[in-house]
């Protein structure tokens, strides 16, 4: 429980930061350090059971069936990354307290902090590797929101997203190989995966598990060549680099080397890829930071220089070599969090980073210079300071290795120059920053900064000093630890002295230290050189920014090639790629047996002569189309043919809803066509209809084919039990209607909600409309009174069709009919007096809100449903009884009836909506345009 | 009688096919009616075609239509009827507000 609270505490504190901020600035300094000092505090009631051999495990289920566990493990590795998220935390935040500018933003940037060290803790705390990737990829998130601190500045924001995309890029193939990981092994808790080396490495599924993870490695821990984007996220506040860039976040690409060490170091692959990227980004790097002129790239390129020898360190896969890399962490994060502080001083206090116009700072800032220089010496590797014993650890591992034969003077002799690079640029940072004649053009007097800023830093290189001086009593122990916690087996024999006699490893520090001051003293020659050899900048960033626009202009491309706009290109393509698709589907599972077999259905003159009469008038819709009153003519013929074709294969309640359908379809469209062009000229050439006739000609063989396979295959269907059910269950013999009200009214009542939606949309879209209806004459219709004979009887037609409806309503149970047929009967009954007496004459006489009356029918069909549940049944669970009525005789009351009601009135409703409204438009009662409609917008 | 059909069916999609092809909004509705046509007719045709059975349940009906399908269908209809209803209106406001009725809201696109 105490585990789950060190990582809350931080991400809480995220939001806790803020509301400090109340109080003013400091209230969010104070929050932030309060959170973290306590997060320690509990880290260290732990860290006794960590010290006696204790692996502190807690865990919940979360996603149990996937693997995915909220587990937590503290072993030494975890402690001592904890402590160094935890201590170092707390020295940046007293450092940003006094670093940020009144203009920056306090509580943003320590809740950003709090987020991104919970994340972190959560990375080096996991027992779970899901939980650790997904706080892994937090962490990116995190580091992207920091190093864009300083939002309007178009650096911060490249540096920001360059960092993102390469680190979260590496996150997913991290994701990737972790999978596969867990794939391997069954699980994804560590203390099974660490176990299962054996299992692991001869695994076919290895090579790829172990080249993904350590992709996320080294994009993380920015090794060559994913090391660009380090020296651009250098445009964060320094509070943010001294702590994300070179104490914690950098450095979770070598935790998970060290962590994964146990179960998938030691093999040749292993072997030759991380010493291979530790080796190159070792020199490369230190070479590069030799040339930067601004402070922070100098330390940047360092970092990733130290990086791959922690990295290279991992590589050789043996225990002696992992101590000396678990050492190397300490001691770097320790000099170089101490250096990045400095260089912030400077920067703060001096007004530039750039070593060209710093000089003789020595004097303005005496204290700072010294402190500044006992931490680049033990970067350099100088006796009695920290960085010289794990630097001494490394060179004794480079000489031990066996593995590379006669190769093996090699890394010994790579090392060495890193060395000398690292000494050389030390030297400068001491000496072009504190020495070396007076400043240049300084845009304020340098000074020394407040007491408190020095602070982190004294602390950090007092550290320096008491590893370098006695490391078997400070340092000893935690390393131990840490080791045991890589290995996850006893310790090697190691000794931690300052002195070990005069071995070739002493000569080889003692090389690097000579050969740097030469190289230092000879600078100005080689700073020449380099100029004459690489004209521009490092490609890398040049190869990203390369890679992302072309990225874009292809998507650029794919998306205008897709969507340019053209409806007429999206229906084509969507069509073209469903034909293709069809054809892909029957190339696979064999082509449809057309055989003569399966035919059962009787040929019969009748259906002969309806079918026919559908393809006709199918056609003459087309051949009409750009005449439409008589393509719309030819589209109720098609309806009437469909509704014939429903009542010759036994479905009348189809027939009758497609019958009253295609009368209040043929009436909208015919009003629709008040207002649309009713002729339309050509608009397409003939190659255009050519390939449209093609495509229309695939895809209706395509359907045709489909329909063949259907009819002629064998058939079960699960009707069956409705058929059975209907009357005992539902008590209806008309099973259709049955299944709608009852056993499927759920899906009804969808169904008319959608209807209600639609009608609300039409409403919508017809507000405020402006449009002028078609000028009388050649295509508008003449404003004639309606024909008196339709008007005289339509109106005692009304109360007929109104009984007629009721009549289906009521029998929709047991015979054809059912709410949504006499729902659509009523609205053309009530659509005739439009049509029959104008809409004047009718909108005085018909005062209802058909809102209402959706409204109404919608509510009426709910409370059917729930009212089940006051009995104990389950949501629309329907009842039925039988009464006796006089006269009439037995009679049957079901409570689906309700609910049919309900659905009777949706659909009154919406039909009235939607041709009222419409018909309302052409009316005396419509809004009129005050210009031309083409100008009325 | 299959062949028939399923020619019907077919013949409907592609008649409803090229005519949301074209380029007004007019043609684009009658096209989108004259496909939810067919696919009522095909889900109908996917319970297998039987003339002459019974629709309602009584004691002497030996083959029975199949129910489920029809009940499919009756509520597509209507949902097809919202669904050209409001295409039908976004059409005439769109025709209202751009002065066209091309579908990409102008010709020549």
């Amino acid at each position: 429980m105490t585990l789950l609270l060190i990582v809350l505490i931080p991400l809480l504190g995220a939001l806790l930061v803020p509301v400090a901020a109340a109080r003013g600035r400091m209230g969010a300094a104070w929050m932030a350090g309060a959170l973290t000092a306590t997060a320690l505090g509990l880290l260290l009631s732990l860290a006794p059971q960590v010290f006696a051999g204790e692996i502190l495990v807690s865990s919940w289920a979360w996603m149990a069936d996937i693997g995915l566990y909220f587990s937590f493990r503290l072993d030494g590795l975890g402690l001592l990354f904890a402590l160094l998220i935890l201590g170092i935390g707390l020295l940046v935040i007293l450092y940003a307290t006094y670093y940020l500018s009144p203009k920056d933003s306090m509580p943003k940037f320590f809740a950003y902090m709090m987020l991104f060290m919970g994340a972190m803790l959560g990375v080096v705390l996991s027992e779970n590797l899901i939980l650790l990737l997904i706080f892994w990829e937090l962490t990116s998130l995190t580091s992207f929101l920091l190093v864009s601190f300083w939002r309007h500045r178009s650096d911060a924001r490249q540096g920001a997203r360059m960092a993102l995309a390469v680190t979260g890029g590496g996150g997913l193939c991290l994701l990737a190989g972790i999978l596969l990981l867990g794939e391997i092994v069954g699980s994804y808790e560590l203390s099974v995966v660490l176990a299962s080396a054996e299992l692991i490495q001869n695994h076919d599924l290895y090579a790829p598990a172990l080249v993904l993870i350590l992709l996320g490695a080294f994009t993380k821990s920015a090794q060559f060549p994913f090391h660009f984007w380090l020296p651009h996220a250098m445009a964060a506040p320094t509070p943010v680099s001294a702590y994300l860039h070179s104490a914690t976040m950098v450095k979770a690409g070598v935790f998970l080397l060290a962590r994964m060490h146990p179960a998938l170091s030691g093999g040749d692959l292993w072997f030759y890829l991380v010493t291979a990227a530790g080796l190159v980004t070792l020199v490369f790097a230190a070479y590069v930071a030799l040339f930067r002129h601004d402070i922070k790239g100098l330390l940047a390129y360092s970092t990733i220089s130290h990086l791959g020898l922690i990295t290279l360190l991992f590589g050789f896969g043996t225990p002696l070599a992992a101590v000396a890399g678990v050492f190397h962490i300490i001691n770097h994060a320790i000099f170089k969090a101490s250096l990045f502080m400095a260089a912030g001083i400077i920067d703060h206090e001096a007004g530039t980073r750039d070593m060209r116009r710093l000089s003789g700072l020595f004097k303005y800032m005496p204290y700072t210079a010294v402190l500044a220089m006992v931490a680049a010496a033990a970067m350099a590797g100088v006796p009695l300071l920290n960085g010289f014993l794990s630097k001494e650890m490394f060179f004794v591992e480079t000489l031990a290795l066996q593995r590379l034969d006669e190769w093996a003077w090699l890394i010994p002799a790579l090392a060495t120059l890193a060395g000398v690079f690292a000494v050389a640029y030390s030297l400068r940072f001491i000496h072009d920053v504190f020495f070396n004649g007076e400043p240049k053009n300084l845009p304020k007097v340098p000074h020394e900064p407040p007491r408190w800023m020095k602070i982190p830093v004294e602390v950090l290189v007092t550290l320096c000093l008491l590893v370098g001086v006695f490391p078997a009593f400070t340092v000893g122990p935690l390393l131990a630890t840490a080791a045991g916690g890589v290995l996850q087996a006893p310790l090697p024999e190691y000794s931690l002295a300052i002195w070990h006699g005069f071995n070739e490893a002493i000569v080889m520090s003692l090389v690097a230290l000579v050969g740097g001051v030469l190289f230092y003293l000879l600078r100005h020659r080689l700073f020449a050189l380099h100029a004459r050899l690489s004209p521009g900048e490092f490609g890398a960033k040049q190869v990203f920014d390369g890679l992302i626009r072309g990225l874009l202009n292809t998507s650029r491309c794919i998306t205008h090639l897709l969507e340019n706009g053209s409806l007429q290109r999206y229906m084509a393509l969507l069509v073209g790629a469903a034909i293709t698709v069809g054809i892909y589907a029957a190339a696979q599972h064999g082509a449809v047996n057309f055989s003569m077999s399966g035919t059962s259905i009787p040929i019969n003159g009748v259906a002969i002569a309806i079918l026919v009469g559908l393809i006709l008038a199918g056609l003459g819709t087309v051949i009409l189309h750009r005449h439409r009153l008589p393509a719309l003519v030819m589209l109720g013929v098609v309806g009437l043919c469909v509704s014939l074709l429903f009542v010759y294969f036994s479905a009348p309640d189809l027939a009758l809803t497609q019958l009253s359908v295609e009368v209040v379809t043929i009436i909208l469209l015919l009003l629709a066509l008040h207002f649309m062009p009713q002729e339309a000229k050509a608009d397409s050439g003939s190659g255009r209809r050519w390939r449209d006739a093609l495509l229309a000609g695939g895809a209706g063989i395509g359907v045709a084919g489909l329909t063949w396979a259907v009819l002629t295959s064998p058939f079960e269907t699960l009707s069956g039990f409705y058929l059975e059910q209907s009357v005992p269950g539902g008590g209806g013999t008309n099973v259709v209607n049955v299944i709608l009200v009852d056993f499927r009214g759920f899906d009804t009542f969808g169904e008319i909600t959608v209807l209600a939606i639609a009608a609300i949309g039409i409403h919508a879209l017809l507000q405020n409309l402006l449009i002028k209806p078609n000028e009388p004459g050649r295509y508008g219709w003449a404003p004639a009174k309606p024909p008196l004979l339709l008007e005289v009887i339509s109106r005692p037609l009304l109360p007929l069709a109104l009984m007629v409806a009721v009549y289906l309503m009521l029998r929709g149970h047991n015979e054809p009919g059912g709410g949504f047929i006499a729902g659509l009967v009523v609205g053309i009954a009530l659509v005739m007096q439009y049509l029959a007496s104008g809409v004047e004459w009718t909108q005085a006489r018909l005062r209802v809100d058909y809102f209402k009356v959706i409204a109404v029918g919608l509510i009426l069909s709910l409370l059917t449903g729930v009212a089940s549940w006051i009995w104990g049944y389950p949501f629309m669970t329907t009842t039925f009884t039988y009464l006796y009525w006089p006269v009439v005789g037995k009679f049957e009351v079901a409570s689906a009836m309700v609910f049919d009601l309900g659905v009777f009135l949706t659909v009154v409703g919406i039909t009235m909506v939607i041709l009222a409204e419409l018909g309302k438009l052409s009316g005396p009662l419509a809004p009129r345009p005050v210009q031309n409609k083409g100008e009325s917008r | 009688m299959e062949i028939l059909i399923s020619t019907a069916i077919g013949f409907l999609v592609a008649c409803g096919i090229y005519l949301m092809l074209r380029a007004r909004t007019m043609d684009v509705v009658i096209g989108l009616t004259l496909l939810s046509y067919a696919v009522n007719l095909f889900l109908f045709a996917s319970g297998r075609l039987t003339s002459n059975a019974a629709a309602l349940i009584s004691p002497d009906a030996v083959v029975y239509a199949d129910p489920l399908p029809q009940a499919l269908v009756l509520t597509a209809i209507v949902i097809g009827f919202g669904m050209t209803a409001f295409l039908v209106v976004l059409a005439i406001r769109a025709f209202g507000d751009l002065g066209n009725d091309h579908v990409d809201g102008e010709a020549g696109k």
